[in-house]
């Protein structure tokens, strides 16, 4: 029996733009067939954790699952894992960490689920040496619109290999996933070596992650409020696992994170304390802690990777109207739009904080919808009540189309559909693989309906 | 969808040829539009609305047949649009003014003019409401008046049809609450449009495109009332609470 709940309404984590759909609570592979052969006009989406920041897991006046049920996680004597599709990768991190091993590729959030990091193809900070998450999957199961649920393995027939590709990073459009099997790898220890610089303005840090490959994982984060000669300084930080011999006696023994909840919880408050005076504060104040350069130092896995998991909610801090995180991706050639980037975001005084620089290695030109291509990848924060925000985004997906780069559908919340289908060429096959597996569009989003993808 | 920056996709304007809708399909306007649909009565009024917003860069700008007064063309006329594509925003935006005399004189008049402002705007806005919650979400814009706050003796049958109207505006969008739908109520206060040109301009008097500003920005911060001006809000309180008989004396 699918147990269903009154009509809820949906966002992304950027809070903008709610739909109400029908929430199913999905307790079995059987429930998900039921709902998708019982499918109304208005179709049928999964949805992980609401991670994404638009629209992507919203489906107005149509069916949302919820799989959180099917939240199973079994590590193989291989060191795979096989996992259920709304499992957290919070509880598969948990589980891994006290074997010795890691994620291959995890997001700067263990609050999504494995579906989610599927559906997304996410990337992290390795992506320059490692990849996407899809470049790990060996197996999905997926119910497709006829009602049957198929093993897309890595190893199959071809036709199972385009879906498979054509699903990692397809945005619950393919169909709904509910279980993955995925390659882990190797975490000795609990901790990091970590090689911190900071760079005091958007040359000197664009330089200085040229020579990234040297290191598994590296991320930049921008102050994404200066301007001027200290446009685009920012703080790098690089490292490695840590191997048991770099790590003191005694704290070996340490290897958890723990997977529940966090450490603290932004209260519902009515306005929004983020401004321009306290984020520029902000900014300064992580710019100065961070160190001019150190080398080998230790860092626990949650505070490297997660730093933000420590504070629940945090989109709350942007207000009732919300905010949304423009993310783009361009081949090194188009490394400019970067700088004009944050010339335009910090030239209108938008409020931002925590903007993420990245090198981005080869993508997936097999799966037509994920998101990274080789080059850099930038993220920046602003509120949605932002004046002048639309115009001047606008401008920006044009330069980044015109170098060509394109937009992380998990990230978007305002493109439009030309955008889109010009960043990504692979579109088209990606529109004919959903119409022979899902002639009738039962699968659909209110991100699928925006964008026509 | 409406996007996260306010924009919406698509618009259905009911009463799609009078000033104050083409100002707020052109103050809604954005890269982000790409469906307008005009429905009104076939006129040269409607074709020149759909080439100038055509020649203004507007996509997928089409007319469509609709008469106010024809409540059982309605449900198809909607099911059709709604059938083609989400709409973000359906606006209620036709009405006749007509004399305040003429209903006197002609009663016959008054009722096809309440057939119109308020049968055939609660035909609308009930079956709108409907398919904006089917699709979980949207919002349903419908352009009241400061008229119908507080009957007056030099346009109380024109004053009624908009207060009837409101009500049912008011209330729908308490209905609506937690559905995904939204309603609008605008309450202009006079505005200066080819529906008054004939009439002396009363105080505090707008412009079409004062009252799509306003609609813009009540979309932008989620009201569900807005007056133009805003000050009308003020003005209004004041005037509703005024004893009959010193309001009855007023010059307005």
């Amino acid at each position: 029996m699918v147990a269903t709940t009154p009509p809820t309404l949906l966002t992304g984590w950027g809070l903008t733009m709610p739909s109400r759909a029908q929430l199913v609570d999905a307790a079995s592979v059987d429930d998900v067939v039921t709902a998708v052969t019982s499918a109304g006009p208005r179709g049928v989406l999964a949805r992980g954790a609401g991670r994404s920041y638009g629209d992507a897991a919203q489906n107005g006046g149509g069916v949302v699952l919820d799989l959180s049920a099917l939240s199973g996680v079994e590590l193989l004597d291989d060191g795979d894992v096989v996992a259920g599709a709304g499992a957290m990768l919070s509880d598969v991190v948990a589980l891994l960490l006290g074997r010795g091993r890691f994620l291959p590729v995890t997001p700067g959030t263990r609050f999504i689920t494995v579906a989610g990091a599927v559906a997304a193809d996410v990337h992290g900070k390795n992506h320059h040496v490692d990849g996407s998450f899809g470049a790990h999957v060996r197996w999905v199961d997926l119910v497709t619109a006829d009602g049957t649920v198929r093993r897309l393995d890595r190893s199959g027939p071809p036709e199972d290999v385009a879906l498979l590709d054509a699903t990692i990073g397809g945005m619950g459009l393919t169909g709904v996933l509910t279980a993955v099997r995925f390659a882990t790898i190797a975490s000795p220890t609990a901790f990091v070596r970590v090689q911190t610089c900071r760079a005091p303005d958007l040359d000197s840090l664009m330089s200085l992650m040229v020579d990234d490959d040297a290191f598994r994982y590296s991320v930049a984060w921008v102050d994404g409020m200066a301007r001027g000669a200290r446009l685009g300084r920012g703080v790098l930080t690089r490292g490695d696992h840590a191997q048991p011999h770099d790590v003191p006696a005694g704290s070996l023994g340490a290897a958890t994170m723990t997977p529940g909840a966090p450490t603290f919880e932004v209260p519902r408050i009515p306005f929004s304390p983020l401004n321009r005076l306290s984020l520029a504060a902000f900014n300064e104040m992580w710019f100065r802690k961070a160190p001019r350069s150190r080398d080998d130092e230790l860092v626990r896995l949650a505070p490297f990777f997660y730093p933000l998991d420590a504070v629940g909610g945090w989109n709350r801090l942007y207000g009732r109207r919300g905010f949304l995180q423009y993310q783009f991706a361009v081949p090194d050639s188009g490394g400019e739009v970067v700088r004009t980037s944050l010339e335009r975001l910090a030239g209108m005084g938008a409020p931002s904080f925590l903007s993420v620089l990245k090198r981005v290695g080869p993508g997936r030109p097999e799966s037509p919808l994920s998101f990274p291509i080789a080059g850099w990848t930038l993220a920046i924060d602003v509120p949605a009540r932002t004046p002048g925000l639309a115009t001047v985004l606008d401008d920006l997906d044009e330069q980044v189309i015109a170098a060509g780069g394109r937009l992380y559908l998990a990230k978007d919340s305002r493109a439009v559909p030309a955008t889109i289908a010009a960043g990504y060429p692979g579109l088209s096959a990606f529109r004919a693989i959903r119409s022979d597996v899902d002639p009738s569009g039962v699968f659909v989003s209110d991100l699928s309906r925006r964008l026509q993808l | 969808m409406t996007d996260a920056l306010d924009r919406p996709t698509s618009i259905l304007v009911l009463g799609g040829t009078s000033d104050i809708a083409l100002a707020t399909v052109r103050a809604l306007g954005s890269p982000a539009l790409r469906r307008v649909v005009l429905a009104a009565r076939p006129s040269p009024g409607r074709d020149e609305a759909v080439e100038s917003l055509g020649r203004d860069g507007f996509p997928g700008v089409v007319a469509v047949d609709f008469d106010a007064a024809a409540t059982a063309s309605h449900e198809g006329l909607l099911a059709t649009a709604f059938a083609e594509g989400d709409l973000d925003v359906v606006l209620v935006a036709f009405g006749v003014l007509g004399d305040q005399q003429d209903f006197e004189d002609d009663p016959d008049l008054a009722v096809a003019a309440a057939q119109v402002n308020y049968v055939g705007a609660m035909s609308v806005c009930l079956r709108s409401a409907r398919h904006l919650t089917d699709q979980g979400h949207g919002t349903l814009v419908v352009l009241s008046s400061v008229a119908g706050e507080r009957a007056r003796r030099s346009n109380f049958v024109y004053g009624s049809t908009k207060a009837g109207l409101d009500s049912l505006a008011s209330g729908l969008a308490d209905a609506l609450h937690g559905t995904g739908a939204h309603v609008l109520v605008v309450r202009p206060g006079f505005v200066r449009t080819g529906m008054t040109s004939h009439l002396e301009p009363a105080p505090l008097s707008v412009t079409a495109d004062q009252v799509a500003d306003a609609v813009v920005s009540g979309l932008h911060r989620g009201s569900t009332v807005v007056y133009v001006p805003a000050a009308m809000r003020v003005v209004m309180s004041g005037l509703r609470h005024l004893p009959r008989s010193v309001f009855r004396r007023l010059p307005i």
